[in-house]
């Protein structure tokens, strides 16, 4: 059934379509009318499921932890601060192999004080083992999040997925979503049976120390998993285009990159702003793409070399920025690329940070900037882009 | 002796409870009881954070396979019946 709605409660109807048996959150804006809705979800019996109010985001995740430790699927969501003081918790889910979901109302980390959007609080959180899924819509909160599960309590996986909602450019504007048959849903997620979980009457100890000559047999296993996540997204991907008739990218969407001379890689809502660019520069005779990093976590390593390989420019928009570095999703763009027979040029463009609005006109001008530069060669790798007191006119 | 990785599960899991890892070889002091001075409040019972300690009839035994001498028992005592004693001098 089609309806009009958040990305917000896109995400509370995927998790309430997925069955989630155990709810563990705190209220942080703008996430929390993910979990008032699950809330309502839960008071009037639609939803099944044990609803957990906690002290902290630290104490939500050890809620869900040790509810999935006991065969429970779980669901949490937080935002920004909320995020990072689960940092801790965030790795020993991954560690422990729980397949936990979440979704994260991506948003700018203080100070200065915002709660718009920027990736930044979903890429401090990059190496703590959790699959990351960066949404362009409302449509793929959903559809991602149904999706996760499946992906993530595969045998071969078995790790948590964070999946990305950037805050009030989609957590709070509505848009049509299709919500499925629940009947549907059943069909495409089997129910969660893990084969290792707390028993009644069998003493366990789960996570236990393990000495030097064996810690790094389980970091490989985990290492594994994520190599078979990547394989997995994409068989899953397709299992639900069956069923449901959507997809949505893989782990790297590419919009009309075939004969493309120059591409845009990017993530998150700007990415369907940049495909209106793209279309109007297209109507320009100008070969440009949209490549969109639809999971950050694996990185799609192999897509993005096979796509550079027939590239002159690659321009990288990063909505948050690696101090002392560079943007991290140009930084991993960059690694992939250094394989090529005939490396492109690349700049990374830093947009958009504390929710700034990244117009068309902007997208337009970096995509001329990367044409020229692809042409002449790069200058300076990296650029902050529409920051008052720089000579450059963005707007 | 190291396993493979193939032998191994997804998250280390013991059989064993914790309780099989004898930390009374870690203690410096030792926690003495004078019982005859012992109002038996419980408190040192209650503060105890490694339930090294066992009430009976109301007065504290300390279970010296465990206690790891942290002296909480002893600093908590309001009728001062715990004395700290280093290991060996009792």
């Amino acid at each position: 059934m089609r309806k009009v709605m958040t990305g917000n409660y896109a995400s509370a109807y995927g998790a309430k379509l997925a069955r989630a048996e155990v709810i563990a959150a705190y209220p942080i804006t703008p996430q929390t009318s993910i979990v008032e809705k699950l809330a309502e979800f839960v008071a009037t019996g639609e939803l099944k499921a044990k609803f957990i109010p906690v002290e902290s985001e630290h104490s939500a995740m050890a809620a869900c932890i040790a509810a999935q430790t006991a065969g429970a699927r779980t669901y949490t969501a937080t935002s920004s601060h909320g995020l990072t003081l689960m940092h801790e918790v965030l790795m020993w889910a991954s560690g422990a192999r729980l397949p936990i979901v979440m979704t994260n109302v991506s948003r700018a980390m203080a100070p200065p004080w915002s709660v718009w959007v920027d990736h930044m609080d979903s890429i401090a959180q990059r190496d703590t083992g959790w699959l990351q899924f960066f949404c362009q819509s409302n449509q793929e909160v959903l559809d991602t999040i149904i999706m996760a599960y499946k992906i993530c309590e595969s045998t071969g996986v078995m790790l948590p997925a964070m999946i990305i909602e950037d805050a009030f450019i989609l957590s709070h504007t509505s848009e049509p979503v299709d919500v499925p048959e629940q009947q549907l849903v059943d069909s495409f997620l089997p129910s969660y049976s893990p084969d290792l979980k707390i028993e009644v009457g069998k003493a366990r100890g789960f996570g236990s120390l393990v000495k030097p000559d064996q810690y790094m047999e389980f970091r490989y296993k985990a290492m594994l998993a994520m190599k078979e996540a990547h394989d997995r997204i994409l068989r899953v991907e397709q299992e639900f285009k069956h069923v449901f008739g959507r997809e949505h990218g893989g782990l790297l969407e590419r919009y009309r990159c075939e004969d493309a001379e120059t591409v845009l890689v990017t993530a998150g809502s700007v990415a369907a702003t940049a495909k209106d660019v793209v279309d109007a520069l297209r109507a320009n005779g100008q070969r440009v793409g949209l490549a969109r990093i639809r999971a950050f976590r694996p990185f799609p390593h192999d897509e993005i070399r096979s796509l550079a390989n027939k590239l002159e420019g690659i321009a990288v928009l990063d909505r948050s920025y690696t101090f002392g570095a560079a943007g991290a999703m140009f930084t991993e763009v960059k690694a992939s690329a250094y394989s090529c027979q005939k490396r492109p040029v690349m700049k990374n463009y830093i947009a958009g940070l504390g929710g700034r609005d990244i117009t068309p006109k902007i997208l337009s001008r970096i995509f001329e900037d990367i044409q020229v530069i692809a042409k002449r060669g790069a200058e300076d790798e990296v650029e902050w882009v529409d920051v008052a007191g720089l000579p450059r006119r963005w707007r | 002796m190291t396993k493979s990785y193939q032998e191994i599960p997804l998250t280390p899991v013991s059989d064993t409870p914790s309780t099989v890892n004898l930390t009374g070889l870690w203690r410096v002091m030792m926690p003495v009881v004078d019982k005859g001075k012992c109002k038996k409040c419980t408190i040192c019972w209650k503060f105890c954070p490694d339930v090294a300690i066992k009430l009976v009839d109301g007065v504290p035994e300390v279970d010296y396979q465990y206690c790891k001498g942290c002296g909480i028992c002893a600093a908590e005592c309001p009728s001062k019946c715990i004395v700290m004693v280093k290991e060996g001098e009792q």
